[in-house]
């Protein structure tokens, strides 16, 4: 190891967070352009409405506007559409139903917040303020905003779905799983809603699009998880410029959660309007309420799921209907999260010899829906740990040794539903977290509980993941409109700096930490001496993003490939230096030396060898020092882990306390164990958030979002989270097989794993077989009265 | 938000006159809801008339029998009134539960009591107290105050001056907050006087906040937690929403009574 206190393996401070607690960081919305102009989105009040006529005669004249855009404008333009990068086949062999998604509604809107006009003023306020001047004559229609409902319903979302299914999509052997149910000598059932969830990034969405006339060429800047991405459906499916007369800079981002994955109408109108208005660069910067109205959210699943067992209690098969609400429009990779996301994980951490699972994917009269923390692996791991904890109730026996006996054992292990587990020891897991949560006293603290008027309740929650969704030959056999490699480049600098240029986007997870710690441990050099430059399609040479946990699986090993060419080149340049064969020179804690000699040349000194050129022959070793890579890796990383719930409920009021909290999980190595453990704790607490809290409500009658603010929709906060001496971290580690570095991804873990935990805890404490989530007061109340009701 | 006229009057009288004046205008003593609502386009008031400035309109007197709060006085102030803190112990603590830091020392008692929100802290303790109401006019008994929904007794332009808290043998305040907002999904306050009165204010629950009468009649006889629970709230007149139904709020209304009643001092 190089340095152990800045190489891989050393929780160091992160490099980023000065300058983002001291208010230096740099947001698109802290970016200004000269001449900048300002967008404000006129949004649709109804949930379903054709569009009658659309007056902006009156608007275009108020103060500072410089510019009214709608529908019609758009399309006179030809600037395609959004688009979904994943198609799905449908049972039957059919494509998916992809109804019109235009920038800018035309003719019809289909949500709350759908765009209706953008107004494009000298200030935000005047912007504002000329949009309520916009007369709008709107034909209401009926909306279904209910995912269970919307294939009965007789709304019609879009006319491409009759009966507004985008696909009916399945995986598995249908009569194999038919035939285990056949012969079942136990059958578990469960109704499962997996409820819908609003992403709520810190930093709220925003753009500033702006055309160079002298040039002929645009540039955003946009919250985006993958400038690349964005640049290349803004090039090749809204035609607004070729790639090359297209900039997207991701400047600082504040989070995004998968929320600032897609593309999104505001910044593609923003860059549009930009040369519509003489090349004035236009900003617009959403506000909460817009976040809560059109970012994409997350979830809302309708769920029936069954497991089969034999005389044995062994798992012989598994059964899941899903209907998945994708909201109004397709977004960016709605597709593929109900989908290749969610059943390929359907085994979980099990030996299932049959599984088969269909999905219903609707249109309802909502936001859409799309990729949040998890993505799909959330919603299969729900399903997963109800049914088996549920199974192990009825079998009576022991939660931890029904899944112990039910766990893959041996690996590579083939499940029935794709994916092909590379490395794990869920047994491992299991036992430390049974041991660092003392789960043999759990009844002593029950009795204890008990004594205060409390319900105490465990809960287990052994989930798998899939990071790092690969390889991309794969993944376009599945219907993907994208490669998921990732790129990366190494600049040596004469003096023996480096910067690091990654395709892979920093937005809370510590790259510029991380990324910076694999090249001390490979070239030893110092953390300081070290730059990681993203987010600019300018600067990068290309890149698909981060989200998913694959900037450390895929972003990091592409910068290792290139680091190992570094370390190559610098070797040829070192050896024609000290006049000795490359055979002959070793490189080792920054310093190369030659075998059997005292020669040594220190990396700086190399790298400025490499660009001095006259100690080589520069015919035979190109001068410099900077090397490129892209990776594309063999497989998936399957990251797993047992997390352990223990929850209070109040009695008189159902009010839920997690008491304590243990995560078990295996990311293979670590590269910074800090960072890691925050990453968990995060993840767990937006688990947390899905179990007890959060869920969006849209009214039935009216369509309108109920949970439109912070005073509704209940986003986790600190005195919601078990305390911290109570929320334990452990880890295991079978390194990953695919992965130089052995690592796995850690980014979504706690999400994926915590809901069931929390809701196995709650069922158990209070003895209900299901609760919906949120769990809330009420929630648990009402089970709780209905269960005594039954007891009567 | 639209543009409004700002007025900051040194009397209640030149901030009654401009009430008269203004078109649409409105008093501010906080801002803490008006504000979010201006922000949100809910309300657009042509005059705002701040109240805060009004010499002597904040402070706090403690006699022997009552505790007497200035309408400007902020939440902070009563919640961290030693004086408060020791005739009424359970009305420095409910201030200090309302909202957060920020709102606590902008609020103030008067614009709460006038705003009367059905989810404020405030009316629970007024009622639980048998608070009077002072304005620049006339005192109100709080019984006679809260009328519905963000009504009160108050006339046009009517400005409240100072809140009169008659001191119990012993009271308590208990709430249950909304999960996301941390209003009172229910919150309870209750008191017994000297001569073994007990008064029994409930906010959050209904349209506007009002007295137990079964609770009380039920603590009158035995006070007691269990007296208090064992009595069942009809739920009837009681708010449903997405985050509570009325038979959740009914059974909130009787725990958090014998909670208080067991807290009390």
């Amino acid at each position: 190891m190089a340095d152990t206190k800045t190489g891989v393996g050393a929780s160091v401070r992160r490099k980023e967070d000065l300058r983002f607690i001291t208010g230096k960081g740099n947001y698109t919305d802290d970016i200004n352009l000269k001449d900048q102009t300002y967008a404000y989105f006129l949004r649709s009040p109804h949930a379903h409405a054709t569009i009658k006529s659309i007056n902006t005669a009156k608007a275009k004249k108020m103060p500072g506007v410089v510019g009214i855009f709608v529908g019609e404008d758009v399309a006179n333009d030809k600037l395609g559409g959004l688009i979904c990068g994943w198609g799905i086949t449908s049972k039957d062999g059919s494509g998916m139903k992809a109804g019109p998604h235009p920038v800018l509604a035309q003719g019809k809107v289909r949500y709350v917040g759908d765009h209706v006009a953008v107004v494009i003023a000298e200030t935000k306020e005047q912007a504002r303020t000329a949009a309520q001047a916009i007369v709008v004559s709107y034909g209401v229609l009926p909306h279904v905003v209910d995912a269970a409902k919307a294939m009965k319903s007789k709304v019609q979302v879009h006319e491409v779905a009759s009966d507004n299914r985008v696909f009916n999509w399945s995986l598995g052997n249908e009569e194999a799983t038919n035939a285990a149910f056949k012969n079942a000598a136990h059958v578990t059932k469960l109704d499962i809603i997996n409820n819908r969830l609003i992403p709520n990034a810190m930093e709220p969405r925003a753009a500033i699009g702006s055309y160079d006339t002298g040039t002929e060429s645009y540039t955003l800047y946009t919250t985006s998880q993958n400038p690349h991405v964005a640049r290349l459906v803004i090039s090749a499916f809204h035609g607004l410029a070729p790639e090359h007369k297209l900039r997207v800079i991701a400047p600082d981002v504040g989070g995004g959660f998968g929320s600032k994955i897609f593309i999104y109408a505001e910044e593609v109108v923003c860059v549009w309007a930009s040369k519509h208005i003489g090349g004035r660069p236009i900003k617009w910067t959403g506000d909460r309420s817009e976040a809560f109205l059109a970012d994409a959210h997350g979830r809302d699943h309708v769920t029936k799921a069954e497991l089969a067992m034999d005389a044995s209690g062994k798992i012989t098969g598994m059964r899941v209907h899903t209907i998945a609400a994708l909201g109004a429009y397709l977004s960016t990779f709605s597709a593929a999260v109900p989908t290749y996301l969610y059943g390929t994980l359907m085994s979980g951490q099990y030996d299932i010899p049959n599984i088969y699972v269909e999905v219903d994917a609707v249109y309802t009269n909502t936001a859409p829906v799309d990729a949040y923390r998890g993505a799909g692996r959330p919603e299969a791991t729900y399903v997963v740990e109800r049914l088996v904890e549920t199974a192990a109730r009825e079998l009576k026996q022991d939660p931890a040794e029904f899944r112990r006996r039910s766990f893959v054992k041996s690996f590579p292990h083939q499940t029935p539903v794709i994916m092909c587990y590379d490395a794990g020891d869920y047994g491992a897991a299991l036992d430390k977290a049974l041991e660092m949560s003392d789960y043999k006293n759990f009844a002593k603290r029950k009795a204890e509980s008990a004594k205060n008027g409390k319900l105490r309740g465990v809960g287990f929650s052994a989930y798998i993941e899939a990071c790092g969704i690969a390889p991309s030959a794969a993944v376009g056999s599945l219907g993907a409109g994208v490669g998921l490699w990732e790129s990366a480049e190494v600049r040596v600098n004469p003096i023996g700096t480096v910067e690091i240029l990654t395709g892979s986007h920093s937005h809370g997870q510590g790259h510029e930490t991380t990324f910076a710690q694999l090249v001390v441990e490979k070239l030893g050099v110092d953390i300081n001496s070290v730059s990681i430059v993203h987010g600019d399609t300018d600067k990068v040479q290309m890149g698909m993003g981060t989200y998913g946990s694959r900037s450390g699986a895929v972003g990091m090993h592409a910068i290792s490939k290139a680091l190992d060419k570094i370390e190559a080149k610098a070797k040829r340049v070192a050896a024609a230096v000290m006049e000795s064969s490359v055979d002959d020179v070793e490189f080792k804690n920054g310093t190369f030396t030659v075998k059997g000699t005292d020669k040594k040349m220190a990396f700086g000194e190399v790298a400025l060898q490499a660009y001095l050129g006259h100690k080589f022959n520069s015919s035979e070793i190109e001068i410099g020092l900077k090397e490129t890579a892209f990776h594309d890796p063999a497989n998936f990383v399957f990251p797993a882990g047992v997390h352990i719930c223990e929850v209070e409920v109040d009695v008189d009021t159902g009010l839920t306390k997690i008491v304590d909290y243990t995560a078990v999980d295996d990311f293979g190595n670590l590269i910074n164990p800090m960072i890691v453990e925050g990453q968990v704790q995060g993840g767990v607490a937006q688990g947390i958030g899905q179990a007890l809290l959060e869920g969006a409500v849209y009214d039935e009658d009216s369509g309108q979002l109920l949970t439109g603010s912070f005073m509704d929709y209940n986003m986790p906060r600190a005195a919601n989270m078990p305390s911290i001496e109570n929320f334990r971290l452990g880890f295991t580690c079978t390194p990953c097989p695919t992965n130089p570095m052995g690592m796995k991804g850690c980014g979504e873990a706690g999400a994926i794993a915590a809901p069931p935990a929390v809701i196995n805890a709650i069922t158990n404490a209070i003895g209900v077989r299901e609760i919906a989530m949120p769990a809330t007061p009420l929630t648990v109340w009402t089970a709780m009265q209905a269960n005594k009701k039954a007891a009567e | 938000m639209e543009n409004f006229n700002y007025h900051r009057p040194a009397t209640t009288t030149a901030a009654a006159a401009l009430m008269k004046k203004g078109k649409d205008a409105k008093y501010m003593a906080g801002g803490h809801t008006l504000l979010p609502t201006m922000k949100q386009g809910l309300a657009a008031p042509t005059d705002i008339i701040d109240l805060t400035a009004i010499k002597n309109f904040s402070g706090i007197k403690v006699s022997k029998t009552s505790v007497s709060i200035k309408a400007g006085t902020t939440h902070m102030e009563v919640a961290t009134s030693k004086e408060i803190k020791k005739a009424i112990p359970a009305l420095a603590e409910m201030a200090g539960k309302i909202g957060g830091v920020h709102v606590r020392h902008k609020g103030t008692i008067g614009g709460s009591v006038a705003n009367a929100d059905p989810a404020a802290d405030y009316p629970s303790a007024c009622l639980g107290l048998g608070a009077t109401i002072e304005t620049n006019k006339r005192k109100i008994e709080a019984d006679k105050f809260f009328t519905g929904m963000f009504a009160t007794a108050l006339k046009d332009g009517e400005i409240i001056t100072a809140v009169h808290f008659p001191i119990p043998k012993k009271s308590a305040h208990q709430k249950f907050p909304n999960p996301a907002s941390r209003y009172a999904l229910t919150g309870v306050f209750v008191s017994q006087d000297a001569k073994g009165k007990v008064r029994v204010g409930v906010t959050g629950a209904a349209a506007t906040a009002f007295r137990a009468t079964d609770i009380e009649a039920a603590l009158s006889k035995d006070f007691s937690a269990k007296s208090a629970t064992s009595v069942k709230i009809a739920s009837k007149s009681l708010m449903t929403d997405m985050h509570a139904t009325a038979a959740y709020r009914a059974n909130l209304i009787s725990v958090l009574a014998g909670r208080a009643v067991a807290a009390a001092k």
